[in-house]
């Protein structure tokens, strides 16, 4: 049992060598960055869009469209676009959403919260279905609860996630009446609750509103399903895998062969020595959820980060789209380090490679 | 943290999470609300809520439309099959109490008891400032009070603080429905000239915002991309007192669910649905479906007259008699459509626009007219259209393709993305393409004066060049001012038939706007916008 065998004192030495790590990993993190900001502002310029064109709308004379352009700062070379930008982006401030006609940096921030509440539910609705699936599936290999966890994983990343959506609304919505319209994050007869954290369902019990509580649950459910549905697959598969790996290790067969009960050998011994891979995994699945649930957005009508960049890249709109990318960055950033903070924890043999 | 205690508190974090939270205090049903509320879904929502704005887009054009009055509007009629529908030769006082159209100016007197939205009199000082910035901004507004010979601020006079006159810059029939238009919109001076600032003379960030009028509805509440709520202004004197109380407007982007809320009953009223679900929508009988032809719009094939081959008569005559017109109205848009072809041959040309062309569907007489042109074995060439509308421009391209292969004209078809397509409609370089126009002055001089004439405004797409049509729209031109209606009357006939003679554009078809709404909404009025006018819906 080997993991479980380290004292305590080493962990003192370890918090240090960890925050040491912390550091490196933000310090490295600073070029691609800059790397980031550099070239999300040369692709949405190489757009084939002219944004002065399109915001002059259907009746705009050449004129127009030419004072337009001026009023956006688009008739000056690129590279005082770029200083401008890069100034702005250093007193913190991202620009104008055309599209929205609101500051980048505002949407971002009302926004994400509503992208990420939905994409950590819809992982929690994955890993509730998938850990288990994978846990029994990898203790009866080639069984029939195997070949569920394998057909229903498959069957939940080919489907594309608008048509899970669809058929979910197609079915719980217009033909059961069970589940609220698709109308965003709530009901149109509610206001959401008082700003705290931005996630509706925090900020409600917060607020102690539990009405207000229950119908973003409600609005939550079937978007959550369908983003849930379509990453079934990675963490089955992950966690099946690495519980058969560690099932057939010696310290399994040393507890089994010690009489303890199989419920305690799989879920105490073998499940936390199998999370790691899991854990990489889910980092992975989230970040990768975050930009993916775009459609599931479009579907649901809900208010998130991923429908405002495709609205705005279909209007040629820069600001948003350089902002959206930046936040991005930062995120996939922040998660990785996060995720192997939390390695450290979960397995000490992380920190002595560390 | 140590591992075990993480762990440990992993595991109580997780079991909190599945624990059911607070208790739920249900409050009574909000009936009475639902009943005064008007809940409206469409696919996309404004960018900015005043007109005035810097690229506002359509959608902030009902918002407009709603909450600013302006001096005059139109008077209502009944078409025959009950639609409402403005009338584009009678004016309604609006903010004017009178108006007295004299020979080179138009003099209005303000409603007495007209206040804005925070309880400040109507007076001239705001209607000047208003107008002064309609035609001072730049960008669309200005461009269209120039369509009506508006274009300088000393145009506007305040006579006294109740009186404002309009002088004429030269005789135009446009001038007055120009002023009826959206954007000749009043708006509360004093308020927003304490948000100007240098930068920013007009205060169009604070409208862009927030709403600064005197009009039937305020926004309370706008979340870009997501809702615009509005409520009822009860001091409102520009009209009869508005039914609903409170509109909720909701952007939902995919058809389907627009289509699913209001066959539930969730959604009130729903107008940019696909042709088919209207159809559909429409057979069902669970709701009303309204459709009307756009007002002085058509969707047409346009040719580039400046290049071969479009520059010889003969390959646009043999074009114009190679489209599938029958098909593309039952296959692509359902029968949702007024045909703008086939016209008899021996029937009239009318004082009118739009009105259908001579031409119809004759494989034969295209080939014919294609030898006869120099290209018996056909050309390749594009045929372009733009992406933001390809539910019904995919579908009429592929049709068309078809049809002109038929004839030997092999073309590739070019999906420009919705961002694209005006810059490159502009250039004036695509040989063949589709596209909409309509005019919010409904006037055939006004659509000819964009779309043909010499002048070479950014709608004469096809580049079309003729001094003898030019002389005829400038003549009706003329004779619309001076009120001289046989001459009016030869000039309009006169260009309609030059322009179907010469056919640098094929018209297909009128568009519908189509609106559903369940069975207990009423007063959908049709205007030049297109947009709803929530003053007069009614629910219940």
């Amino acid at each position: 049992m080997g993991p479980r065998l380290h004292g305590d004192d080493y962990m003192v030495g370890a918090n240090a060598a960890m925050l040491m790590m912390v550091v490196k990993r933000m310090l490295i993190a600073v070029p691609s960055l800059i790397g980031v900001v550099i070239v999300t502002f040369l692709l949405t310029r190489a757009l084939p869009g002219d944004p002065a064109a399109y915001f002059a709308g259907p009746a705009a004379t050449n004129e127009a469209i030419e004072q337009i352009r001026v009023k956006l700062g688009l008739d000056r070379p690129l590279y005082v676009q770029f200083i401008r930008y890069v100034g702005d982006l250093a007193r913190g401030d991202l620009g104008n959403s055309l599209t929205t006609g609101q500051p980048v940096g505002y949407e971002i921030k009302t926004r994400l919260p509503a992208s990420a509440e939905l994409t950590l539910l819809g992982l929690m609705v994955s890993m509730a279905i998938a850990v288990p699936l994978g846990i029994l599936a990898a203790t009866r290999p080639n069984s029939v609860i195997d070949h569920v966890c394998r057909v229903v994983s498959t069957a939940g990343v080919s489907l594309p996630v608008f048509f899970t959506g669809l058929i979910l609304i197609y079915v719980f919505y217009y033909l059961l009446g069970w589940a609220p319209a698709p109308l965003g994050r709530l009901d149109v007869f509610f206001s959401p609750p008082p700003h705290v954290t931005g996630f509706y369902l925090v900020d409600s019990l917060i607020a102690g509103d539990g009405e207000v509580f229950f119908s973003s649950l409600k609005q939550l459910v079937l978007p959550a399903l369908t983003l849930g549905i379509f990453s079934l697959a990675p963490i089955a598969r992950m966690t099946r895998a690495s519980m058969l790996a560690v099932l057939a290790s010696d310290f399994v067969r040393t507890a089994r062969a010690s009489g303890l009960t199989p419920f305690t050998v799989i879920v105490t011994y073998a499940f936390r020595n199998a999370m790691l891979p899991v854990i990489t995994t889910l980092g992975m699945v989230f970040s990768f959820l975050l930009g993916a649930n775009v459609l599931v957005e479009k579907v649901f009508a809900w208010p998130g980060i991923g429908s405002f960049a495709v609205e705005a890249l279909i209007a040629s709109d820069f600001a948003p789209l350089q902002g959206f990318v930046l936040t991005m960055a930062v995120m996939y950033v922040v998660l990785n380090l996060l995720i192997d903070v939390l390695y450290g924890l979960i397995d000490p043999r992380v920190r002595i490679e560390a | 943290m140590k591992r075990r205690e993480f762990l440990k508190s992993m595991t109580a974090l997780a079991a909190g999470g599945v624990l059911p939270a607070a208790p739920a205090i249900w409050s009574p049903a909000k009936a009475q609300s639902r009943q005064e509320t008007l809940l409206i879904v469409s696919e996309s929502g404004p960018n900015n809520i005043d007109i005035h704005g810097v690229g506002t887009n359509v959608p902030g054009y009902e918002v407009s439309w709603n909450c600013y009055d302006r001096l005059i509007s139109h008077e209502m009629k009944t078409l025959p099959n009950g639609v409402q529908y403005y009338d584009r030769d009678k004016f309604r006082l609006e903010l004017a109490d009178d108006m007295k159209v004299g020979d080179m100016s138009v003099t209005f007197k303000l409603k007495k008891n007209a206040v804005f939205q925070d309880g400040t009199p109507v007076t001239a000082k705001d209607v000047k400032w208003s107008l002064d910035r309609a035609v001072t901004v730049g960008g669309f507004p200005t461009f269209q009070m120039g369509a009506g010979s508006l274009t300088k601020p000393e145009q506007f006079v305040v006579v006294d603080d109740n009186t404002v006159r309009v002088d004429f810059l030269r005789k135009d029939r446009l001038t007055l429905p120009d002023l009826a238009v959206i954007v000749p919109a009043i708006y509360n001076s004093e308020l927003v000239k304490k948000h100007a600032n240098e930068k920013d003379p007009w205060g169009l960030e604070y409208t862009k915002q927030n709403t600064a009028g005197s009009g039937a509805y305020r926004v309370v509440s706008w979340n870009a991309g997501t809702e615009v709520i509005l409520e009822r202004n009860d001091k409102w004197v520009g009209g009869p007192p508005p039914k609903v109380r409170r509109i909720v407007w909701r952007m939902v982007p995919s058809a389907g669910n627009r289509r699913a809320l209001l066959e539930r009953g969730d959604a009130d009223i729903s107008y940019d649905l696909p042709n088919k679900d209207f159809v559909e929508l429409k057979d069902l009988g669970k709701l009303n479906i309204v459709s009307t032809p756009y007002s002085n719009g058509i969707q047409y094939i346009g040719m580039n007259v400046k290049n071969p081959p479009f520059d010889n008569l003969k390959v646009r005559q043999a074009v114009a008699y190679a489209i599938p017109y029958q098909k593309i109205m039952d296959a692509v848009l359902f029968g949702l459509a007024k045909p703008m072809f086939g016209a008899p041959a021996e029937s009239p040309t009318e004082v009118a626009w739009p009105q259908p062309h001579k031409y119809n569907t004759d494989i034969a007489k295209a080939k014919a007219l294609l030898a006869e042109a120099g290209y018996p074995n056909g050309f390749e060439t594009t045929l372009s259209f733009d992406l933001g509308f390809a539910g019904v421009n995919e579908p009429l391209c592929v049709l068309t393709q078809e049809s002109l292969a038929q004839i030997g004209i092999k073309c590739t078809i070019n999906k420009i993305p919705g961002a694209t397509w005006r810059t490159e409609l502009n250039k004036k370089v695509l040989p063949l393409y589709t596209n909409v126009f309509s005019g919010w002055l409904d006037y055939p001089e006004y659509f000819f004066i964009w779309c043909y004439h010499g002048k070479n405004s950014i709608f004469n797409t096809m580049s079309y060049q003729s001094k003898e049509l030019d002389a005829l729209i400038d003549g009706a031109v003329t004779a619309a001012a001076e009120g001289d209606k046989t001459a009016y009357d030869k000039d309009v006939k006169g260009f309609v038939d030059l322009a179907y003679a010469d056919i640098p554009r094929i018209p297909l078809y009128q568009p519908f706007v189509n609106v559903a709404m369940q069975k207990n909404v009423s007063g959908y009025q049709y205007w030049f916008h297109r947009r709803l006018d929530y003053r007069a819906l009614v629910k219940g």
